[in-house]
């Protein structure tokens, strides 16, 4: 019901020419569609999400792993390390958002720490840059995120039983021989779980991207994503109808997504539960 | 399973997005027929957006006071939001469904017609007309056809907000009145080391209205009329006006990185660049005055340095030199208030009302006898200037509604970012009038 019902009315209010003002009369079919996929700025906002979505898997994904794999030895501090790691990940999207734009702000602190390190060459206009500001975003997310990757992560390996990396490690291998070879496959499950997350919440990010991008930037396609196109659609340009057709073409594009990823990547997971039950 | 559940969730998730956009349905219902003024008791529901605690929401508050204790039959509830919620979705999912508040603020102009055609304001045209007299021209950007249905509190028009300090050690003797004189009070500027202008394109409207003061003197009054009530933008006088923008952009008038900077409300903004010393120059209406205390670091500093001049002059252009660009704000009262929300509104702008909303400093007054209230001499020239202008231009994107001042602004912030074309701004308006 809560599902389904307003899903169908965005599907129904996205046939109409609506700004908003009295109730939806003029139907035009699927003018909105089309004219979503003829916006440059719409396609813009696609890629975007493409390289947050394939972005955040191929940086994060190393990253947590290795991390995961360092955090699970035994060594002294460890548990202050594992709390850090964690910490961006707990703060909310709109404080980092904030804290990074601070950070990012012209000869602000990022600016300084690069050249006070000589690497003045490397600064940019972080978020006025066109062709820049989508690879700072992705950036900070990876900040944000890689946390929670290697959370998952941890806690996939506290499951890979001691008898067999003990039975390997007697057998003669090493250290990294056990990891390639016993823990990493053993965490694979945990992976695609992370990657579906990952993949899901890349598409639909909102937040971030709203508050560290400027609407300037955003309308200029160089940091919008489908959300927040959506929204500057939707409410600022009072194109109601339209706005409809958005989410219904962002929600088409995360369900089939997801269903993609279940049926390819995460079927061989969800037979291993059920014949695990079956036993 | 769990996966199956997390897709459910995220399902959940989007939804809630589609909720807020698919908003709410339903046509209006008849109202109870209007009975004697000031009889039964009336509860009256008012919308405005001094949401931030300080002299405005206070003053809007004593005002339902005053009137209540006038009026004993009248109870006023306030509910103060957010300017760009109060507009953009709180108003207008309110005035779909069957109970709207009944008096809620209104900015006029083209979003004011379409609200007029969907049926939802009270006309007002006889029981306002002494204080649609006493307001003069600016009341007319609250009439649709001719016919009143709203009424403003505040109303000033826009211009240059500049540095007299650093005008003088740029050794410029007046303030600029063509845009010759202007590039090269930007020129001596930058000889001194000054940001010359300030823009927070960062929020688009700041940049786009300098694109609308280049339309203003490039086009006509008449031309502009045309414009508003027909949305035909036929006239070579909007390409112009991009061309004219494009010029001056090309003398690097403005702070580097532009596109990211903010408009106002924090010290890193235009806005704040201005109020504490790091650009000379802001183009920005009558609230500037107010905004600007709220980010310098030194009030007294700012008082003692901070000047005003109207919009200069395109030598050769057929727009009125005299015309203005302005705006502001007032309120409507919907369709089925009951009729004491008119006697309210009329409160609301009566001399003794507006003088005490021009002592709280928020903004300009309309009526006339509330000018001598007016103490600052920054705004006071803005008064003297508004009196003074030929023809008052509404805010090009308030005055053609959301939809095409939306993709106009865009088009414009993209000539801002050097990739947009004078023509592109030009139809981007007319594809977004058939959107």
């Amino acid at each position: 019901m809560f599902v389904l019902v307003p899903m169908g009315f965005a599907v129904y209010y996205s046939l109409f020419r609506w700004r908003g003002v009295g109730p939806p009369t003029e139907f035009v079919g699927l003018r909105n569609y089309t004219l979503a996929f003829q916006d440059p700025i719409f396609l813009d906002a696609l890629r975007n999400n493409a390289i947050i979505v394939f972005g955040s898997l191929l940086i994060q994904g190393p990253i947590a792993l290795g991390v995961a794999l360092l955090l699970n030895r035994r060594f002294r501090g460890r548990a202050v390390f594992r709390l850090l790691v964690f910490v961006p990940y707990v703060l909310a999207e709109v404080t980092v958002g904030i804290m990074w734009k601070l950070l990012l702000t012209d000869e602000g602190t990022v600016d300084a720490l690069l050249r006070s390190l000589g690497m003045g060459g490397l600064v940019q206009a972080w978020l006025a840059d066109l062709d820049v500001v989508i690879w700072t975003l992705l950036a900070i997310l990876t900040w944000k995120y890689v946390g929670f990757a290697i959370i998952l992560l941890l806690a996939g390996l506290s499951n890979v039983p001691d008898e067999l990396t003990e039975a390997a490690a007697i057998d003669g291998a090493s250290w990294w021989q056990i990891q390639r070879h016993v823990t990493i496959p053993l965490l694979g499950p945990t992976i695609r779980i992370w990657m579906f997350l990952s993949m899901i919440g890349s598409l639909q990010i909102f937040d971030m991207i709203w508050v560290t991008s400027v609407p300037a930037v955003r309308s200029l396609g160089a940091s919008a994503t489908m959300a927040t196109y959506m929204v500057d659609n939707g409410f600022f340009a009072r194109l109601w109808g339209y706005g409809n057709a958005v989410a219904v073409i962002l929600f088409v594009i995360s369900f089939v997504a997801a269903l993609l990823f279940q049926r390819f990547l995460l079927r061989r997971d969800i037979e291993g539960a059920i014949t695990g039950r079956a036993k | 399973m769990a996966t199956k559940r997390r897709a459910s969730a995220v399902l959940a998730l989007l939804m809630t997005s589609v909720v807020v956009l698919a908003g709410c349905s339903g046509g209006g219902e008849e109202a109870a027929p209007q009975s004697e003024l000031y009889k039964d008791p009336v509860t009256l529901s008012w919308w405005h957006n001094a949401s931030q605690d300080g002299p405005g929401k206070t003053y809007w508050e004593k005002v339902a006071k005053d009137f209540s204790a006038l009026h004993p039959t009248v109870k006023i509830e306030i509910e103060a939001i957010e300017t760009n919620q109060l507009q953009r979705t709180r108003l207008p999912a309110a005035l779909l469904s069957s109970d709207p508040p009944d008096i809620f603020q209104a900015w006029g102009g083209g979003e004011m017609s379409e609200q007029v055609e969907a049926d939802y304001l009270k006309e007002i045209t006889d029981q306002t007309k002494t204080e649609v007299g006493d307001i003069g021209s600016a009341a007319e950007i609250w009439q649709v056809k001719g016919k009143q249905y709203g009424l403003p509190f505040r109303m000033g028009i826009e211009g240059i907000w500049y540095n007299k300090e650093m005008f003088a050690r740029a050794g410029i003797a007046a303030p600029p009145t063509t845009f010759e004189e202007l590039n090269t009070a930007v020129t001596k500027l930058k000889a001194i080391n000054v940001i010359p202008i300030a823009v927070g394109a960062g929020d688009k409207w700041p940049a786009a209205h300098w694109w609308y003061n280049m339309a203003l003197r490039a086009c006509s009054v008449d031309a502009l009329k045309k414009a508003s009530a027909e949305k035909n933008f036929d006239d070579p006088c909007f390409v112009k006006a991009g061309q004219d923008l494009k010029a001056f952009i090309d003398t690097k008038p403005f702070q580097p990185n532009f596109i990211a900077t903010p408009g106002q409300n924090d010290p890193t903004s235009a806005n704040g660049m201005l109020a504490n010393g790091k650009a000379a120059m802001e183009l920005m209406g009558d609230w500037n005055r107010g905004t600007l205390d709220t980010v310098t670091t030194d009030k007294a500093k700012l008082a003692s340095f901070l000047g005003w001049f109207p919009v200069p002059a395109i030598s050769g252009s057929p727009g009125d030199p005299k015309a203005a660009l302005g705006g502001g704000d007032g309120f409507s009262c919907a369709k089925n208030a009951p009729a004491e929300c008119v006697e309210f509104l009329k409160y609301i702008v009566s001399p003794e009302v507006q003088k005490g909303y021009a002592e709280t400093g928020t903004g300009l007054p309309v009526a006339k006898g509330a000018a001598d209230a007016v103490k600052d001499p920054a705004l006071k020239s803005i008064l003297e200037a508004t009196s003074g202008a030929s023809y008052v231009q509404l805010w090009l994107d308030t005055a053609y509604g959301s939809t095409v001042g939306n993709a106009m602004n865009d088009a414009i912030v993209a000539i801002f970012a050097g990739n947009g074309t004078p023509e592109k701004v030009v139809s981007a308006m007319k594809a977004a009038a058939s959107k």
